[in-house]
């Protein structure tokens, strides 16, 4: 049995939980699916004295959605997204981007909830907050507070939560039918954590030329980013392959791209610019020029 | 009850003979579930915790370290050693066992958070001298393994595989036992045997069997 030593506690109930993690002050760590926390016990990455298991807390599982976006529960599981009637007309970046979290088998167990407060640079959720302008809802001992996903990725595995704090719903705007979108990210093995990853989106003027583009990043740096250069020059142009081309050049532009075991930095920018090329084309529908060359 | 706690050894003969009993009809008390923890005051972190597994259609109460994972306590406290223990750390899916029908890694889940949850391993799926489950047949029929360590959990993920409707094609078999990895590369054998199990193991979830 490798995970240092740790209680478990598993309140029916989210007063229960926050009471809990507030006693502990920041000894504590909340668990639900546990797909990020079980292999960082393992490999004794984090060294919690209690685990507050919130998985059977009733009303955290909702997904819902209405004129002000798609509502989700910290406690969807990826599969919920993935098998959800509408969220696939509703949200497709989400559920395109779901379907690149790890296996099915971790799918089955893993959280909306448990992936943003991980804030994992790689993990697809976190980069989806962020492209679209997210906002998360906390809980904690002194009430319920919004945190804008801009705000909430502080750093590699680090969070704006408190130590009382739990995660209870992250809203998503609305998603107009017409917008176009794609997600792309590449890793060795299919399921790994991804190298790079970008989501793309915008809406098109009556002239087609791109209104609001947004476009984020995981996996290059410490956090999921927003890739301002690239949606400057995107904007109001209409998406031909010379300005895929050219918004492509300026993907990495002004990001602090991380160096580590598994890629040089160097390999990291060629990779995002390619793989925004390929999402760009994707989201025109355009052909594939690799494919098609 | 503390009594039986306190007697629970941790020796693998054990282990077996409580499985044993078990099975004949559930001998260890049923205190000390899920319920009566929940809102417990701090304890003693090494004191152990009560967890009720129904595992294969039988009861089980444990006394576990909490920390103990579905894994551990399937192979190490129940004796059921089907389930392999891969890599430990939620890449290689040999540890894939049933919770509640759907397929997770026995390595990434606590015993303690699937209190009162119904799991099936590998060797639910058949008894002794029954026929085999028509996923175990069609892997012997296809050839489907050749070390065999993987091979349990490959079928318990293709069940679920099966069962999720992610088996319509070979595309789709491929993407989603991604999960499962095969060092002696008998990939295209197993996409075979879910093929040709797919039918009969679909029946066998709509006639309520797993």
């Amino acid at each position: 049995m490798k995970p240092p030593r740790f209680d478990y506690a598993r309140p029916d109930s989210l007063a229960g939980a926050i009471a809990l993690l507030a006693a502990h002050n920041g000894d504590a760590k909340v668990i639900a699916g546990g797909q990020s926390l079980m292999p960082m016990l393992n490999f004794r990455l984090t060294s919690p004295r209690l685990l507050v298991d919130i998985a059977r807390i009733a009303d955290l599982n909702h997904i819902s959605a209405g004129a002000d976006g798609v509502r989700l529960g910290a406690l969807v599981r990826w599969r919920d997204i993935e098998r959800h009637p509408t969220l696939a007309k509703l949200h497709p970046l989400l559920v395109e981007a779901t379907s690149h979290v790890a296996h099915y088998q971790i799918r089955n167990r893993g959280t909306v909830g448990g992936s943003l407060a991980h804030a994992d640079p790689a993990a697809e959720m976190p980069g989806i907050a962020i492209a679209c302008d997210a906002q998360i809802i906390v809980v904690g001992r002194a009430g319920q507070r919004t945190i804008p996903a801009a705000d909430f990725f502080v750093g590699a595995l680090m969070t704006a939560l408190e130590p009382d704090e739990v995660i209870v719903e992250v809203r998503l705007p609305p998603w107009p039918g017409e917008r176009h979108f794609a997600f792309e990210e590449f890793s060795r093995r299919k399921g790994d954590f991804a190298l790079a990853g970008v989501a793309v989106f915008y809406d098109l003027d009556g002239q087609g030329r791109v209104i609001d583009p947004h476009i984020g990043a995981i996996g290059v740096t410490s956090r999921p980013v927003r890739l301002n250069a690239a949606e400057a020059a995107l904007a109001g142009r209409a998406v031909d392959e010379a300005a895929i081309l050219a918004v492509a050049a300026l993907a990495d532009d002004g990001l602090d791209v991380a160096e580590d075991i598994h890629a040089p930095a160097d390999y990291r920018r060629a990779l995002l610019q390619v793989l925004l090329e390929r999402a760009l084309r994707r989201a025109a529908r355009l052909p594939d020029a690799e494919q098609t060359q | 009850m503390s009594n039986n706690r306190a007697s629970f050894t941790p020796s693998r003969r054990k282990f077996l003979m409580t499985t044993a009993s078990s099975a004949a009809g559930p001998v260890i008390a049923r205190a000390f579930t899920g319920e009566a923890r929940a809102q417990s005051a701090p304890r003693n972190q090494r004191e152990p915790v009560g967890v009720r597994l129904e595992v294969n259609g039988h009861v089980q109460d444990l006394s576990l370290d909490v920390r103990t994972t579905l894994l551990d306590a399937l192979r190490e406290h129940l004796g059921l050693t089907g389930s392999k223990k891969g890599c430990d750390q939620g890449q290689c899916g040999a540890c894939t066992v049933l919770v509640d029908g759907r397929r997770v890694l026995g390595c990434l889940t606590l015993a303690a958070s699937v209190d009162g949850r119904s799991i099936t391993t590998i060797e639910g799926l058949t008894s002794p001298g029954q026929e085999l489950h028509p996923m175990q047949q069609a892997f012997v029929d296809q050839d489907a393994f050749q070390c065999g360590y993987c091979t349990s959990g490959q079928i318990m993920s293709a069940i679920g595989c099966v069962h999720e409707g992610h088996a319509e094609n070979d595309a789709d078999i491929r993407e989603y036992m991604s999960g499962n990895l095969c060092r002696c590369a008998a990939y295209p054998n197993i996409v075979a045997a879910i093929k040709q199990a797919k039918a009969a193991t679909q029946s066998r979830l709509a006639s309520k069997e797993t």
